[in-house]
């Protein structure tokens, strides 16, 4: 079976380890901080200029001033600080920030990642990520493995305009977690019922498959 | 102490005319300069070029400058969540420049201290890249990317004392630090503004050098784009 969001998140989860600045993007990526382990000790970075984000506040206790990357309000946890934006995307290119978690609209074999304009269509423009995909070290993406129309978003060659070039590590989708390597996508794990067969359909890029693929554990 | 309080918006956006290049701080809504932009809507200058993260929402914000047609062209970030942007912008009506978000912070960081351009490797492989230099530091490929030049920078802190010494809060920070001084004259609009003396040296974000007016908001309206709440 597919999975939702949630599980999308949880899975990504799994990959935010002790010590880590964690920068999450907005969509998916935003539900991973509610899932990392308890007994780690992380800090999450908006780059709008804050380190050590919280959980939403509770109803009557909004702070217009304390916002994330999403416009969100937000609280912060003991030990955040604020900073301006220049500060803030030193962070980012400084490779001062271990992870970074984001959605996309299609990723190629090469890691090459397109999220920010559908020309004639669609411009919402490329916010921060063209900074952090150019220089975190680490780059996790979560997105569904198809658009709307059905069609594959895991592809030889991205078709629309790149955020950045060669940089994605990783894809987590409904179906699959997918490692790019230098010779392409290999298959890593499957969603749990899913079959081989279904992500090489639903797949537009090849895939190198070795041997048996587990299942994905979602907790 | 040079002191750098004017009484009114009114006086603190004397010169501004049209045509001319105006930086807003903010993120999204958060940290803009309320009282300025409602003051820019009734001066009713057009032609401007206007460089902000952000173009506001349809009521709020830089977007009642484009509901007016006050601006030619917005150099942003990010500018979804407001319709009237989108389609003056797929229309032709607006000039619009999208640069990565760190690269807009630098390059008005790049104008406040002096630094004609610089490299990052924000963009590079993109149409961002297009016509600049790239060049090679350490194997990584980078572009180089040039300085704003701007008449105005408009930013908004929280307190401010009559020296121009600004203090700001939470995330409202943002792109304000980095728009201080970065343009021709810089107007800083504040929640409080103390008499010099009253801000402890300490606590300053930013030396009332980079400041050539600031005067105390009428009022803050401080709109919030996404309210998020968790239940008890």
């Amino acid at each position: 079976m597919a999975l939702d969001k949630n599980d999308i998140a949880k899975r990504i989860a799994k990959e935010v380890k002790n010590n880590y600045f964690v920068n999450l993007g907005i969509g998916i990526p935003t539900l991973v901080a509610n899932y990392v382990r308890k007994d780690i000790s992380v800090e999450f970075q908006s780059e709008n200029g804050v380190l050590g984000m919280g959980p939403f506040p509770f109803e009557g206790e909004e702070d217009a001033d304390v916002i994330n990357a999403g416009k969100q309000t937000i609280t912060t946890l003991a030990g955040a600080s604020f900073f301006d934006s220049g500060m803030s995307f030193g962070m980012i290119r400084g490779q001062h920030v271990d992870l970074t978690i984001l959605g996309a609209m299609e990723v190629s074999e090469n890691g090459d990642i397109a999220n920010w304009k559908i020309p004639g269509k669609m411009v919402k423009g490329m916010g921060g990520a063209m900074d952090l995909v150019a220089s975190a070290d680490n780059i996790i993406v979560a997105m569904m493995h198809v658009n709307k129309a059905g069609e594959s978003k895991i592809l030889k060659k991205c078709t629309l305009p790149l955020t950045g070039v060669g940089c994605v590590k990783k894809v987590v989708t409904e179906l699959a977690v997918l490692e790019i390597t230098p010779k392409g996508f290999k298959l890593l794990e499957r969603a749990p019922g899913v079959s081989v067969e279904h992500i090489i359909a639903a797949t537009e890029a090849d895939l190198i498959i070795e041997g048996e693929i587990p299942e994905m554990v979602i907790e | 102490m040079i002191n750098k309080k004017v009484p009114t918006v009114q006086e603190a956006l004397n010169g501004v005319e049209n045509g001319m290049t105006i930086m807003l701080g903010g993120f999204g809504l958060c940290g803009i300069p309320e009282n300025s932009i409602a003051e820019l809507v009734k001066k009713g200058n057009d032609n401007l070029t206007c460089i902000s993260n952000n173009a506001g929402v349809d009521d709020f914000g830089l977007g009642l400058l484009l509901h007016k047609k006050q601006i030619k062209k917005m150099i942003s970030s990010y500018v979804g969540e407001n319709a009237e942007f989108e389609r003056q912008m797929l229309s032709g009506e607006l000039e619009v420049e999208l640069i990565p978000q760190g690269t807009l912070a630098e390059r008005c960081r790049a104008a406040q201290a002096g630094i004609p351009a610089f490299f990052t490797p924000a963009g590079f492989g993109t149409e961002v890249a297009v016509g600049k230099e790239t060049r090679e530091f350490n194997g990584k490929m980078h572009i180089m990317e040039h300085a704003f030049k701007a008449d105005f920078a408009i930013v908004k802190a929280w307190k401010g004392d009559t020296a121009g010494n600004l203090i700001f809060k939470g995330t409202a920070r943002n792109f304000n630090p980095c728009m201080a001084g970065a343009a021709k004259i810089t107007v800083a609009e504040v929640e409080e503004l103390v008499e010099a003396g009253s801000l402890d040296p300490n606590q300053i974000h930013i030396p009332g050098i980079f400041v050539q007016r600031i005067f105390q908001g009428e009022k803050y309206e401080k709109r919030i784009e996404q309210r998020t709440v968790r239940q008890k």
